[in-house]
């Protein structure tokens, strides 16, 4: 039971940060162009 | 890299050299300004296509004074460029794109400010807080079922309360607005059933965790709208790309125009200020903004395609009158305005093309229509459930609970799924054979087909021009593409495509001169030579002319001292499969037509070599003719699809039932198209007829796999067999074989070899060579 407490925290934490994130780079443009950021990668930075 | 080479910069000088004053007013004007004394401009470069393209441009922009930052977006082939409010000639950013090769299209960010972005931006917030909430509540779910109890059970039940209630409550939203405004109009839709189903299904699970028997339905609410999005942001993904016909075309109109005051200058006036009589300077390279008359004393080519379709450039005299939206080719002229911009053939087809749009919403689809049967009977069904209940036990907790069983296993999940990912993988079919679907309904609409209406130019031929290889020899053809390599008109680039073709060199011309409406003159050493109509060629032709066959078609002609006069005639070519096409059609009961804004003799040469009977073909349509002949059409023999190109096409595009459009169509063409084809050959309409006819049918399996769940689901939730983990099963089962049914049609329709793919892909470019790419 000890264990739960402590796991299920750590589960729950551990999604909600994914979640977090996704919602972070949605909101901040980084699907909209997705065909062009497989080409930046590429590119050498100047 | 390599690649870019496809831009030569010779097409570039083609842009720069034209004079520029009405697209700095307007793109002056397309800035928006930002709260830290920058402004943003948008524009559209369809030439961008790899890597390279994307350095040199923010490279050379950002080198600009005043640009602050450039960015390219690869995937809708525009560039964002933000400068200081106080740069000095902001026109400066077009002119160093154009300078780098790629032709810029000015974009007006009004126009794009559409509530659509944020539809999508909040459907798929929804779907990952529902994703993430019911993926957590299942894993809790799971041990519940499994046998945990006391304080573990507890724990376990709040904390899936914790996730499920806030989850449900946000990732709900689309549907509760949407029953709610259902009901307020006073009317049944799908979401009302689902909205009810998840809000009661949370009520009893919140009462049954906290003083009741511990039997909750957490995951089963949350999983519901999971699904349930999961098929909502796919349909809506296929709707969004059905829109902006109507904002294309308004920006093919010009937005101003140069206007002559009486003291001879010049003032650039907004088109809504033109009023008829004023009088206006169209410069070589401008639209005409609105319907006017030429002045005295000048002549010029022009491009009238958006009228009638046609690529071959009409040549115009004082007098003449011309409509707003055709293109000045030759020369600048003085023209006077014979109406204001809300009267002219731009605003006419901009209204014509409205109407066609309301026409199509009001098409119900295959979902809707069985929502109006589905909906009722399912709360019917629950009411008497409860009602049952009650008479026989009068126990109200096992009422509700029988009741909310039935909307939960009557949820539409699967059916919610069964159109989209039947017409998201006909899609993606589709997209490997060539063939773009700009509209999710457009698969049911071309499944009922009945007849296929065809247009000529561009559609059955080829969109460019070509010269028959026939009637004039080499030596004569070596001076022609001398002089046509001097010109840009269409005729003069077919004229030096046939010389490359036949190996022929051009000879070096000097003097050259382009008399508008009558073909090019230069001299070879002192030798004069002509190129264009036949008066003007044979005025200085020497030698008896030589009379080959079919030279009366011919449109253009050469001639010069020490040549004969020689007639090059202009030919249609036909699509690939263009016959095969229409005989398909044929075996498939499908009656074809030909429409088109050319002559009724050239109309008719073409019928009599394909198989379409006589009277079926149409000659000299207008773009309002043909949106009537088609609406006729449609009356007399069951629903149309219509295949067309052309701008003057637009209006019949969006008002047939269905329509599809070559990719080297114009833009207004392809925005108001259901269907893109890549390829040269017509073989993509038949290949989108039959797959539709597929999706439809398979559509309609879909439906017969979650009815026939149904059945089975709802005697037993009814008498109250059904248990959270039998839900759950149940429902997540019946999404699982919908999608994989629909996984089938891969294999009813394999991926052409990779051989035809990339011989298409070849024949593509060549048609046009900069862009594929289909407006968002």
């Amino acid at each position: 039971m000890t264990n739960l407490l402590i796991l299920i925290p750590i589960a729950l934490g551990l999604g909600a940060l994914g979640l977090c994130a996704f919602l972070w780079a949605y909101r901040s443009g980084q699907f909209e162009d997705l065909d062009g950021d497989a080409i930046r990668i590429l590119q050498d930075d100047e | 890299m390599s690649c870019c080479i496809g831009v030569t910069p010779d097409q570039a000088a083609d842009f720069i050299g034209s004079p520029d004053a009405l697209r700095r007013e307007e793109f002056r004007a397309s800035g928006v300004a930002l709260d830290d004394d920058s402004v943003r401009y948008v524009l559209a470069a369809p030439a961008i296509h790899c890597a390279a393209c994307i350095q040199t441009i923010e490279r050379g922009l950002k080198r600009v004074q005043g640009v602050r930052s450039a960015r390219v977006n690869f995937s809708t082939r525009r560039v964002m460029v933000e400068a200081d409010a106080a740069m000095a000639e902001p026109f400066q950013i077009v002119e160093t794109l154009e300078k780098l090769g790629y032709k810029a299209e000015l974009f007006d960010l009004s126009g794009e400010l559409t509530d659509g972005s944020a539809v999508t931006a909040s459907l798929i917030r929804a779907l990952v807080v529902a994703g993430f909430a019911s993926a957590n509540v299942m894993l809790l779910s799971v041990s519940v079922w499994s046998g945990a109890d006391g304080t573990t059970r507890t724990l376990f039940l709040y904390l899936s309360a914790l996730l499920a209630v806030p989850a449900t409550l946000y990732a709900g939203q689309p549907f509760y607005r949407s029953a709610w405004s259902a009901l307020r109009s006073g009317r049944l839709n799908m979401d009302v059933p689902i909205a009810l189903a998840v809000l009661l299904t949370l009520g009893l699970s919140v009462y049954e965790a906290t003083i009741g028997t511990g039997e909750s339905w957490f995951d089963a609410s949350v999983s519901l709208i999971f699904f349930l999005l999961i098929g909502r942001v796919l349909d809506h993904l296929m709707r969004e790309r059905a829109r902006g016909g109507v904002e294309q075309l308004t920006r093919l109109a010009a937005k101003g125009a140069m206007r002559i005051m009486p003291d001879g200058s010049t003032l650039y006036v907004p088109v809504d200020e033109i009023r008829p009589g004023m009088r206006l300077l169209v410069a070589v390279g401008e639209r005409f903004a609105v319907d006017c008359r030429l002045a005295d004393g000048t002549r010029t080519d022009v491009d009238r395609s958006m009228a009638t379709g046609e690529s071959l450039p009409v040549s115009v005299s004082a007098g003449a009158k011309v409509e707003a939206g055709a293109v000045n080719l030759t020369r600048s002229v003085e023209v006077e305005a014979t109406a204001d911009a809300g009267h002219s053939l731009v605003s006419e087809m901009v209204r014509l093309m409205e109407a066609a749009e309301q026409g199509k919403a009001s098409y119900v689809r295959l979902a809707d229509k069985l929502a109006t049967l589905y909906a009722p009977l399912v709360h019917i069904l629950a009411f008497s459930t409860f009602a049952g209940w009650m008479l026989v036990t009068q126990d109200w907790h096992a009422a509700i609970r029988a009741a909310v069983c039935v909307l939960i296993v009557t949820c539409p999940c699967a059916l919610g799924l069964a159109v989209p990912i039947a017409q998201v993988v006909g899609a993606s079919i589709l997209m490997r054979r060539g063939i773009l679907v700009r509209n999710g309904s457009a698969f049911e609409r071309m499944a009922e087909v009945r007849q296929a209406v065809f247009d000529k130019t561009g559609t059955l031929t080829l969109p460019h021009l070509k010269l028959g290889a026939g009637g004039i020899d080499d030596a004569a053809l070596a001076a022609a593409a001398g002089l046509a390599s001097n010109s840009r008109h269409p005729l003069s680039q077919a004229v030096t495509a046939l010389a490359a073709g036949r190996g022929v060199q051009p000879l070096s011309v000097t003097d050259v001169g382009e008399i508008a409406g009558a073909g090019i003159e230069g001299r070879i050493g002192d030798m004069a030579v002509r190129l264009g109509r036949r008066d003007f060629a044979a005025a200085v032709a020497t030698g008896a002319s030589a009379r080959a066959a079919g030279e009366d078609e011919a449109t253009l002609w050469f001639a010069g001292a020490g040549f004969a006069l020689q007639p090059l005639a202009v030919e249609a070519e036909l699509r690939p499969d263009a016959e095969a096409t229409l005989r398909e059609f044929q075996a498939g009961g499908i009656t074809s037509h030909l429409l088109s804004g050319d002559t009724a003799a050239s109309v008719e040469a073409l019928r009599a070599r394909l198989p379409i009977a006589a009277g079926h073909a149409f000659a000299s349509m207008s773009p309002a003719a043909k949106v009537e002949r088609i609406a006729a059409l449609g009356r007399e023999g069951g629903p149309v699809l219509f295949v067309g190109d052309g701008i003057n096409d637009a209006p019949a595009l969006g008002a047939a039932h269905v329509s599809m459009t070559p990719a080297a169509a114009s833009d207004v063409g392809r925005a108001n198209a259901d269907f893109v084809f890549l390829n040269a050959s017509l073989a993509g309409v038949i290949d989108a007829w039959k797959l539709s006819r597929a999706v439809v049918s398979f559509v309609k399996q879909n439906f017969a796999i979650a009815i026939a769940y149904n059945t089975i689901a709802i005697p037993l939730a009814m008498f109250g067999g059904v248990t959270p983990l039998i839900a759950a099963i149940a429902m997540s089962s019946s999404s699982i074989i919908v999608v994989g049914n629909t996984l089938r049609l891969r294999l009813r329709f394999p991926d052409p070899k990779a051989l035809d793919v990339a011989a298409g892909a070849a024949a593509a470019r060549q048609e046009r060579p900069t862009t594929l790419e289909v407006p968002a």
